[in-house]
């Protein structure tokens, strides 16, 4: 399955403008600017230790947890700094979820798993929160599999359902951006391509920004791919485009395999 | 070259068998602890054969035996088939001794008399004999052995139900009246205090004469009834021939319970068994505490224990939430981690010390200063107490709590406490929803080890409120119902001084095994519960079953 082709200019969900960002002194990312356009799938690969996962978590502001980071630049999200200090974060997260490399589903069942977020943003009534967690599980193909056992411990489920669980738990608060670290990076074929094709169907309503070290799966599902290197975004473009006949020699490299 | 390989003592297969050894060794000691304790303990209350033993020079001699232990031989100082046994004669009122040891060579004859009775009494311990008669101040009501013994169970029922009367007379009804005249004796001090102007003045005192008129006669009145009841129980003896013949009479309200066990069946056995046990755990201690039960020591273990889990565990769990979530990693956090480690290993009379000065006499005192100025200088709070006693007993079991509850904490992986972040909880959300409710089997375990530590402790409460006998339980009928500048009294101490202080060491040993029993069963249940708590937790929260 191949993404359709696009125009290349598209109305941007969230923008990355000159993104600078340090762990204490040393420099992860340098001069990153790219945009990831609506209801569009973008990856971003590069070799490991090149920053992907850096460039994500200052997406939803997730950065701000870890000692000594530094950032410059900016990231536009709704016409708006997310760094503005009079941007609420948790605000914020609730917009832009995200979902995790290795699956962490919480100690709980699978009902309150999904039911965590929107409780924490107020929702009470028993009936609304049924109704979002079913809608959750099912946007995330997994209420046929666990529709019986919602009030079982969620680490009972296996790693693929575990992973699809945190997407699940991710959607039930509706956001309006995506963001997912490797998410079959500890999948069967089997299971990553259960969650490929629930990305497909995510992206008629969610912008999504992907990071994946598998070259295939960036062909197959994303619209967009960025490729990073030594915290430098070295090419960003439509992916067939980058796959097929990639403008820089070290893009080249890296997606034919030529390379550390 | 690979046969050259250097000789090596192979040191693992010895190296394991060390450590199995030494393990094989802790279990069997504490095994052996437990068995000893169980059996010793169980033994204790079960009813023993009355031996009639003829000696050598014509006396005879009726009682349990105890024990035997081997003689050496007078020439080549070997231990040999000869031996002595312990024998409890009771009767201490005629022979002054509970136990006798008599050489095995002297005795001549052996028999269990079927008709041999043993009376258990208030004062005085036990009594071995045989009926003679019963007397009461019409007369002689039945002689004979067999009449005698048909005759004793009805009257020594109604003599049981006479003590009980008396005893909620004396506690209920007496208890009462004294209670609502120390009430009048301290509105009489405040009134005295206040001094209020004249008319009121003469008014209150007026009102408080007339009620402690009336609690007076009350009072006399009670006071009729008790010695109308005294009376009653004072009337009729049991006349028991004893093993040398003599006569002896025990006054009927004086029985708490007779019985032959050399007649009784094995249900008879266990009903006098169970009888017992009920008397041992439920009743209170009679003489120096050597006898009866200990119930008020039960109660007091128990009630401190759970008073100090109430103090200990939000104590404990919020400052080791503050230190390893809230605090920043530095010198100064892992100074109080060292220093709240350290107090563990204190000993614990310094805590006991610690608890006097502070607890007792400081927030203790200020508080008799603010709220029980009427009552000085007879200290309310002031003095040691079961309030005072759990308090103290949490600052000392609070290090552990705290190292559990940390333990728990750090377990709870970082990824899951950014997957809640992620979804836009704050960080207290995240602590309250997921931290803590993941590591709430690490907090229990904290409990756990407070609560058997402190039910263990002793020495530092005999410094601030532990009684070898307290009049009465922190908890009864009086407003508000849980008084807890009580004293109280703890099984730990109980133990000490049953089998160390008192008068008769040798008779109470019995007792101090089935205590030292039943403080490891309190232990061990108070454990197993939250043991069996956690687990269900921990079942919870890794999914196996709901
Ligand atoms: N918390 C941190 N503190 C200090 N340095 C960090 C931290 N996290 C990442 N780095 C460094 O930043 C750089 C980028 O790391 P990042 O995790 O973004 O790489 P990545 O592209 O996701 O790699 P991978 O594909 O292996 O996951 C690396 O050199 C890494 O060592
Ligand atoms: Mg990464």
């Amino acid at each position: 399955m191949t993404a359709p082709a696009l125009p290349l200019i598209e109305k941007p969900a969230m923008r990355v403008i000159d993104l600078k960002l340090w762990y204490g002194s040393s420099l992860a990312l340098d001069s990153i600017s790219l945009d990831l356009p609506e209801r569009r799938i973008t990856a971003f690969i590069g070799p490991s230790g090149c920053g992907k996962s850096t460039l994500l978590r200052c997406l939803n502001r997730m950065n701000d947890l870890v000692d000594g980071v530094r950032t410059e630049g900016s990231v536009l999200f709704g016409g708006r700094s997310i760094f503005d200090p009079e941007v609420d974060v948790n605000a914020l997260r609730k917009r832009i979820g995200m979902v995790f490399q290795k699956s962490n589903p919480f100690p709980k069942t699978v009902y309150e798993n999904v039911a965590y977020g929107p409780r924490i943003h107020g929702v009470r009534a028993k009936g609304e929160l049924d109704g979002i967690v079913e809608r959750g599980l099912r946007a995330a193909a997994l209420w046929d599999e666990v529709k019986d056992r919602l009030h079982e411990s969620a680490l009972q489920l296996s790693g693929g359902q575990q992973q699809r669980l945190c997407i699940a738990r991710a959607l039930a608060v509706e956001p309006e951006v995506l963001l997912l670290d490797e998410p079959c990076s500890a999948l069967d074929p089997v299971a990553t391509a259960k969650i490929e094709e629930l990305l497909l169907e995510l992206r008629e309503h969610y912008t999504i920004a992907i990071v994946t070290h598998n070259m295939q799966q960036a062909a197959r599902v994303s619209d967009y791919t960025a490729f990073l290197y030594l915290g430098r975004l070295i090419e960003f473009g439509e992916t067939r485009e980058l796959f097929v006949k990639p403008r820089e020699q070290q893009t080249q490299d890296y997606i034919t395999g030529r390379f550390g | 070259m690979t046969t050259r390989t250097p000789r090596r003592l192979d040191l693992s297969a010895l190296f394991t068998w060390l450590t199995g050894a030494a393990l094989a060794l802790d279990l069997l000691l504490i095994v052996g602890l437990l068995v000893l304790v169980a059996v010793r303990g169980a033994g204790a209350l079960w009813p023993h054969p009355v031996w009639s033993l003829g000696l050598a020079d014509g006396t005879r001699v009726l009682g349990e035996i105890h024990s035997r232990e081997p003689i050496p031989d007078a020439e080549t100082g070997r231990l040999g088939d000869a031996g002595r046994i312990r024998v409890r004669i009771g009767n201490r009122d005629v022979s002054g001794l509970d136990f006798r040891w008599i050489d095995e060579t002297q005795v001549t004859s052996r028999e269990t008399p079927r008709d041999a009775v043993l009376v258990e009494r208030l004062e005085w311990g036990p009594f071995f004999g045989f009926p003679a008669e019963i007397r009461t101040r019409a007369g002689v009501v039945a002689s004979g052995p067999d009449s005698v013994w048909t005759a004793f169970g009805p009257l020594h029922d109604a003599k049981v139900a006479l003590r009980e009367r008396l005893r909620d007379v004396e506690r209920g009804a007496i208890g009462d009246v004294n209670h609502e005249i120390e009430r009048v004796r301290l509105a009489e001090r405040r009134l005295e205090r206040e001094a209020p102007p004249e008319p009121a003045r003469s008014e209150r005192a007026a009102a408080l004469a007339a009620r402690r008129a009336e609690l007076e006669a009350r009072y006399e009145t009670h006071l009729a009834e008790l010695r109308a009841l005294r009376e009653e129980l004072a009337d009729g003896e049991l006349v028991l021939t004893t093993a040398d013949g003599a006569q002896h009479a025990i006054p009927l309200g004086q029985i708490v319970r007779a019985s032959q066990p050399n007649a009784l069946g094995l249900g008879g056995k266990l009903s006098l068994y169970a009888d017992r046990i009920a008397e041992f755990v439920g009743g209170q201690p009679r003489e120096a505490n050597t006898e009866g039960g200990i119930f008020p020591a039960l109660f007091g273990t128990v009630m401190m224990v759970f008073l100090m889990s109430l103090f200990v565990v939000p104590f404990g769990v919020v400052a080791a939430i503050y230190l390893r979530e809230y605090a920043r990693e530095g010198f100064v956090t892992r100074a109080i981690r060292i220093a709240v480690n350290n107090l563990a290993g204190v000993p614990s009379i310094v805590f006991g010390v610690f608890g006097l000065g502070f607890f007792v006499y400081g927030v203790g005192g200020s508080i008799d200063r603010l709220f029980f100025a009427d009552a000085l200088p007879t200290p309310t709070f002031g003095t040691g107490g079961i309030l005072w006693a759990s308090l103290t007993l949490s600052l000392l079991t609070v290090p552990v709590v705290i190292v559990a509850t940390e333990e728990g904490l750090a377990a709870v992986p970082q990824a899951v406490r950014q997957g809640s972040r992620a979804l836009g909880a704050t960080h207290f959300e995240t602590l309250r929803r997921v931290v803590i409710p993941a590591a709430a089997p690490g907090m229990l375990t904290g409990l756990i080890l407070a609560m058997a530590r402190a039910a263990g402790e002793v020495a530092p409460l005999m410094i601030v409120g532990m009684v070898k006998l307290a009049p009465t339980l922190p908890i009864d009928h009086h407003p508000p119902f849980v008084h807890l500048e009580r004293k109280f009294m703890h099984l730990g101490f109980h133990i000490y001084d049953v089998g160390f202080q008192s008068p008769n060491v040798e008779a109470a040993a019995p007792l101090v095994f089935a205590t030292t029993a039943l403080l490891i069963a309190i232990v061990v249940s108070l454990n197993l519960t939250a043991i069996v708590l956690r687990n269900r937790l921990r079942r919870q929260l890794a999914g196996r079953g709901v």
